[in-house]
């Protein structure tokens, strides 16, 4: 674009270029491969997430099915959201989801260490804890159907630790306890790629740290301490925001295993009900845009929050390097002592 | 302490504890898949009869596998499946690369703002975007129609942008600079020079993309309603709520037939499954 008009400011001195030239010019093929590298993507960015959204917004204001009359309401959507005891009541469950994402965060973070060091069958230990994460939705909801199914596995299982099975409650029907089952199953297919990640920080800390560490007679924990966590602190944040916000939109346990029945109807459960089999698409959309706005205040709050454990964590950095010389120094030392 | 190696009893105990651990862990996520594995060998009466931790009487008893396969349709179901999965991950590749190679190579205005609006849309949860991604599917005739699908499934993919971006920035400009010498136009060098040198990244983002698509039944449930039709491998598995239901010696093959393939690839490639989701982790 730039050329173009160039060309025309200076058409008295200058041959003018035609269209023809320009678009076989460097500027025009630019423009030119630009436009077609983009403007799918982009427009399919438009169409599944932007209009979809401003829709959504637009909806919420509208009595509404997805065919026939649409009425205009105003706020009622809003308002009702917060009165029906179904909707803002499940958000309460979210909070078993984050004690659920704190156990699993602290279960891989455990395993991480151990299995960062040397230990025998260390691939296979990976592999199996691993697997649950590569399983699709409806077959774990299946899977742990079954698993959970009064006299079934886990029962069985109990019952050879010593449990009698009279003693056992409904693992799915029983209230007190339902939802801690499926924040269960939601632990047992994450844990291991949490765990994978975790490996994968600890291993792109400098080996030589451990060494030194050793030989100045640190132990296990004290190297988890100073050494590992220290340099995963980043990771560990990140994974702690992610599952705060993941929490709020707990959806796939329940609607797979118990559809949402006794009392384990999670917000998002509540939502897919609403818009898709009682088709109030203007109720489930003020839904939408309420945890959506819960969501980014979450998220801004989070970021403000990093900033802040960024800036210390770089002080403590500082630190950090100060007591790596002083031990790789002890290390040169007793070397040449030998 | 007792580090310094001085008690050995207690650094016995300590390594008992660690593989201990490890043990019971890796119990815990293989049991339920075990116990499903357990359970498709039996046969009706035997799944009547026997508890669910008994070993079936014979392996090969592999008329569940056939019976879920055939109820459930699987064979249609993985048709689709492997349609949906090549159609996705080259349409992905070439709009995903594409994309990164102008965000990258080019400084224009808009460039951060494309970045940023590709880096928010991951902030809106799916589940509550598709209440109005129906509609607009609806109104597009996407709704039971396996194209439909597969557009909707190529225009959701941030964190293999990130990965092709990331690894954009590692391959030197001077790269295109000798290839603009010689003349070759823009389309040239990107198809003949970076996207060869890009597939490390498009094995990775592929085995990411590949394990999401084959996965994925909760848009595959809304979108394709006919499921005679169009079943996909997970969303064929659905045959098994309702009359089935109690038939878990049944409803165990059909799940375990569904997650073969992820295993099998889970074995040849865990090093760049693994390293694939560390990569998409640090940018995303």
């Amino acid at each position: 674009m730039a050329a173009m008009t160039q060309t025309v400011n200076n058409s008295g001195r200058h041959k003018k270029r035609t269209f023809g030239e320009w678009a076989r010019s460097r500027d025009g093929q630019k423009v030119f491969v630009m436009v077609a590298f983009m403007i799918i993507p982009l427009v399919l960015l438009f169409v599944f997430t932007y209009l979809p959204f401003a829709e959504m917004f637009g909806f919420s204001f509208y009595n509404m099915k997805y065919t026939g009359d649409r009425k205009f309401v105003g706020l009622k959507n809003y308002i009702r959201v917060f009165q029906r005891s179904d909707c803002f009541g499940a958000l309460k469950l979210s909070l078993y989801y984050m004690g659920g994402s704190i156990v699993q965060l602290a279960l891989s973070l455990y395993l991480a260490t151990v299995l960062s060091f040397k230990v025998k069958g260390g691939s296979v230990f990976k592999g199996f804890m691993f697997f649950p994460y590569l399983i699709n939705g409806i077959a774990i909801g299946f899977i742990f159907k079954f698993f959970y199914t009064r006299g079934f596995v886990f029962d069985t299982v109990l019952q050879w630790c010593g449990f009698s099975l009279d003693n056992l409650p409904y693992w799915l029907k029983d209230q007190s306890i339902n939802n801690i089952s499926l924040v269960g199953t939601s632990v047992w297919r994450y844990f291991g790629q949490n765990m994978v990640l975790f490996i994968g920080a600890i291993m792109s800390v400098d080996a030589e740290l451990y060494e030194a560490a050793m030989l100045d007679g640190a132990g296990r924990f004290q190297q988890f301490k100073y050494i590992i966590l220290p340099s995963i602190k980043t990771i560990i944040t990140l994974n702690v925001i992610l599952s705060i916000t993941g929490s709020l939109s707990a959806f796939e346990p329940p609607y797979v295993i118990t559809d949402g029945a006794n009392g384990t109807g999670t917000y998002f459960v509540v939502m897919h009900e609403i818009s898709h089999t009682q088709q109030k698409v203007g109720l489930a959309s003020a839904m939408a845009i309420i945890l959506l706005m819960i969501i980014f205040a979450a998220t801004i709050l989070q970021k403000v929050f990093f900033k802040y454990v960024f800036k210390s964590a770089e002080d403590e950095d500082l630190n950090a390097t100060a007591k790596r010389d002083k031990k790789l120094a002890k290390l040169a030392q007793r070397k040449a002592g030998r | 302490m007792n580090s310094n190696g001085s008690n050995k009893g207690f650094r016995y105990f300590v390594t008992f504890l660690k593989y201990l651990s490890l043990v019971f862990f890796s119990f815990v996520a293989v049991l339920p898949i075990i116990s499903c594995v357990i359970t498709a060998f039996k046969t009706d009466t035997e799944y009547q009869q026997t508890n669910v931790m008994v070993p079936p009487e014979s392996w090969f008893n592999f008329t569940n596998f056939t019976q879920a396969f055939q109820r459930a349709n699987m064979g249609r179901a993985f048709l689709n499946s492997t349609i949906i999965l090549i159609c996705v991950l080259v349409a992905s590749v070439l709009i995903g690369t594409q994309l990164a190679y102008v965000l990258n190579r080019f400084k224009f205005p808009g460039n951060g703002l494309i970045r940023n609006l590709f880096l928010f849309a991951t902030l809106l949860p799916g589940v509550a975007m598709q209440i109005s991604v129906y509609e607009i599917m609806f109104k597009l005739h996407f709704i039971n129609s396996l194209p439909g699908y597969i557009i909707m499934m190529c225009g959701t993919d941030v964190i293999a942008i990130y990965i092709y971006i990331q690894f954009f920035e590692n391959i030197s400009y001077s790269v295109d600079e000798s290839a603009i010498m010689d003349g070759a136009s823009y389309f040239t060098i990107f198809y003949r020079i970076l996207l060869p040198l890009l597939k490390p990244a498009i094995v990775t983002s592929c085995i990411l993309k590949g394990v999401g698509t084959y996965n994925e039944y909760y848009c595959a449930n809304l979108y394709l309603q006919d499921k005679k039709k169009y079943p996909t491998v997970a969303t064929s598995l659905y045959t098994f709520v309702g009359p089935l239901g109690s038939k878990y010696n049944l409803i165990c093959a059909g799940v375990i037939i569904s997650l073969l393939p992820a295993l099998i690839l889970f074995i040849f490639c865990q090093k760049q499954i693994y390293s694939g989701l560390t990569a998409g982790a640090v940018k995303g």
